[in-house]
């Protein structure tokens, strides 16, 4: 029993480190090199379409409603305080430094990261990846690498605008709706939230999940078994571990950010 | 979809994403601009900062002057000592200029209130001026609330 | 190395992991000639030609390509050996998210800063010369089989190459695709001087273009020559094989106990 228990043990490890050590190669060989700028930037903006403007509907979309609820839960909580004029910070705050990189780098892992993972899949499954090898191409240059830089570049964007929509989403309902004073309203949030402090570390961990989702879901695509089934198996690992892995790392930089 | 309207499509995302980085630089942060230009630094003793952090607004009549760059204990008199950044707009403050914490609100931030002093007629006035390193004198600690609320009612027993 | 052969592998053993598929196995390709290579399936033949491409490495012997060691070679070297060879995958393997016209531009355009016209004109010549010029704007999901197929092969040739590789070509194939297949594999090799290997399993058309065949089994080549030759070979195995027989040398039936016995112990 114990010894099954340890041998499991032991088998994930070493195939986690195995993992870890393929996927940090895989990267290196994509995108260390000097990118041949004409070449390569059509390439980078073609999957800053799929991946950064198609994402567009859905973060500001769930942007707006979840700004919406942090100011219909922040007042109905504050008001019991008669502190309803911190609504501004408390929305901007949330939405700066935890929502919105975190909850954007969830959407986008399950819209754009599954996509990468099934297209790049699929590519493999046809033999375009062999094929694009044997024409002398190599498809770490040409497919996973802009795909990658695509997913790091969009993702801060995409967490900015669903933070911005967010706060807009709070001022509608916590001022036009439910009457908080607009000028408390934006003029406490100016006053406590700092642009360092909070949108540029807000920034900064959105970087951060940028680089692991985006790795996360090329990764798995390029290494996965080449049929139907591992496509579908590598799919669905890409969100979960990309899930996952955002929420604990979300941990650990709040409490290196934020942490006293 | 042909190459030019994705490029235009994705030049939009991009300028969108600078607009909102631009509005929450402009109208939900503060930038926190007073001590990004040129700054000059003084320092104050406490007794107790209470809840002051490092950062912490420095005003002059509800106006942000500077930010607390640093808090740290002096080893000999056992005091607080809290070092500021003022920013190099708001010069001239005399030596006499009291330095209080004090709290936003019944609850909310502390922050340090700058209370201007007077210069003495008759003597140099550049030299009753704080400037880069000087160190203000006359300072209030922070109120503590459980101190407070002992002090009233001792003084109500005391009446009795 | 002689200098008439393009391909040569010497003592070459591949394994997947415990799994010998090549034990030790000697082969040449040479030059200018269409070379048939056939054995059963899952015998390895798609493996021989990744290992010829340098995408997989022998765990011993060498592979010699005009002239160079493929598996001693450093990835940039290895990147610039492959310009020299082509393949033609079992699919097809277009690109599917552009149009034939690009999937036949793909490698001149990665190699290659050619100005528009001469590009267009290169590759109509190339569709040209495998009977697409027609098809130039239309999608690989809009191809059928054949016609995909032979996109993939005017992709192939698109970069002049002295070598190429065909992975069973022919499968999936109507009579008529397959005829126009084995017609434009023989006119290319000689209009264009190149040198083709064939793998496949439809004996009688390889046999009917192929200059020199090889047949592998067992981990192992059991017979090679000109197609005349291997017809009137003694051998059973290759018999077997030629004729496509079910029972013989390589049997029909996996390894297992007589049927009898297994049925007895089922009703014991
Ligand atoms: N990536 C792989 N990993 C492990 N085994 C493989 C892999 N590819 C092929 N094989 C095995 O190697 C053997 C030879 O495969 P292959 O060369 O594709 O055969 P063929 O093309 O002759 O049908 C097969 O038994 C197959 O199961
Ligand atoms: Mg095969």
């Amino acid at each position: 029993m114990l010894g099954n228990g340890l041998a499991a043990l032991g088998r994930n490890g070493t195939n986690i480190i195995m993992a870890l050590g393929q996927s940090g190669l895989m990267l290196f060989n994509a995108i260390w090199a000097l990118p041949n700028f004409s070449k390569n930037a059509p390439l980078v903006i073609k999957q800053l379409y799929v991946v950064g403007v198609q994402s567009l509907a859905i973060i500001l979309v769930s942007g707006l409603f979840i700004g919406m609820v942090l100011g219909l839960q922040g007042y109905t909580i504050l008001i019991g305080y008669g502190a309803e004029n911190s609504l501004g910070p408390m929305v901007a705050l949330s939405l700066l430094r935890e929502l919105g990189p975190v909850v954007t780098a969830l959407l986008f892992a399950g819209r754009a990261g599954s996509a990468l993972t099934a297209e790049i899949g699929l590519m493999k499954a046809t033999e375009q990846l062999s094929s694009m090898e044997l024409m002398a191409v190599d498809p770490l240059r040409r497919v996973i690498a802009p795909r990658f830089w695509a997913g790091f570049i969009s993702m801060p964007i995409l967490a900015l605008l669903f933070s911005s929509i967010g706060i807009i989403g709070g001022h509608l309902v916590g001022v036009e709706w439910l009457g908080v004073d607009v000028g408390n309203f934006w003029s406490v949030m100016q006053a406590a939230v700092d642009f360092q402090d909070d949108v540029l570390n807000g920034v900064i961990k959105s970087l951060v999940f940028a680089f692991v989702v985006t790795w996360i879901a090329v990764f798995r695509g390029y290494s996965c078994e080449p049929t139907s089934e591992g496509i579908s198996k590598a799919t669905t690992q890409t969100v979960v571990h990309a899930s996952l892995v955002v929420l604990g790392m979300d941990f650990v930089l709040t409490s290196l950010m934020f942490g006293e | 979809m042909n190459n030019r309207k994705i490029e235009i499509l994705v030049g939009g995302f991009i300028c969108i994403g600078l607009a909102a980085l631009l509005f929450l630089a402009l109208s939900v942060a503060n930038t926190s601009s007073v001590t990004n230009g040129e700054t000059y630094r003084l320092y104050g003793k406490f007794d107790n900062i209470g809840g002051l952090k490092v950062r912490s607004p420095v005003k002059v009549g509800g106006v942000v002057v500077g930010r607390v760059t640093d808090i740290s204990l002096d080893q000999e008199s056992y005091l607080a000592v809290v070092s500021m950044d003022i920013s190099g707009r708001y010069k001239g403050f005399p030596e006499s200029s009291t330095l209080s914490i004090l709290t936003a609100g019944l609850l909310g931030e502390q922050y340090l209130g700058l209370e201007p002093g007077f210069i003495m007629p008759g003597e140099d006035p550049e030299s009753q001026i704080l400037t880069d390193g000087d160190t203000i004198q006359d300072t209030k600690s922070a109120l503590v609330l459980e101190e407070l609320i002992g002090q009233f009612l001792f003084s109500q027993s005391s009446e009795d | 190395m002689s200098a008439d052969n393009i391909v040569e592998l010497k003592k070459v053993t591949f394994s997947r992991g415990e799994r010998v598929i090549y034990d030790a196995i000697d082969l040449h390709i040479p030059r200018g000639k269409v070379v048939a290579v056939m054995g059963p399936s899952g015998i390895g033949k798609t493996t021989l030609l990744r290992l010829i491409a340098g995408q997989i490495k022998p765990d011993q012997g060498s592979i010699n390509f005009d002239g160079q060691i493929i598996n001693k070679m450093s990835r940039p070297e290895l990147y610039e050996a492959r310009k020299k060879m082509s393949m033609l995958f079992q699919s097809g393997a277009l690109f599917t998210e552009m149009n034939v016209f690009d999937n036949i531009a793909f490698p001149i355009r990665e190699h290659f800063d050619l100005c528009p016209d001469v590009l267009q004109s290169m590759v109509l010549m190339k569709l040209n010369s495998v009977g697409l010029r027609g098809a130039a704007e239309l999608m690989p999901s809009e191809l059928s089989g054949g016609m995909a197929r032979r996109a993939a092969l005017a992709r192939a040739i698109a970069l002049d190459p002295q070598l190429i590789m065909y992975d069973e070509p022919f499968t999936g194939q109507d009579p008529i695709s397959m005829g126009v297949l084995l017609k434009l594999i023989r006119q290319l090799n000689d209009a264009l001087g190149l040198t083709s290997i064939i793998v496949s399993h439809d004996v009688s058309e390889v046999m009917s273009i192929a200059d020199y065949a090889y047949i592998l089994a067992n981990k192992k080549i059991i017979g090679q020559g000109t197609p005349d030759k291997l017809f009137k070979s003694e051998s059973p195995l290759i018999h077997q094989f030629l004729a496509g027989e079910d029972d013989g040398p390589v049997p029909f039936h996996y390894p297992a106990q007589p049927l009898e016995q297994q049925l007895k112990e089922i009703f014991d």
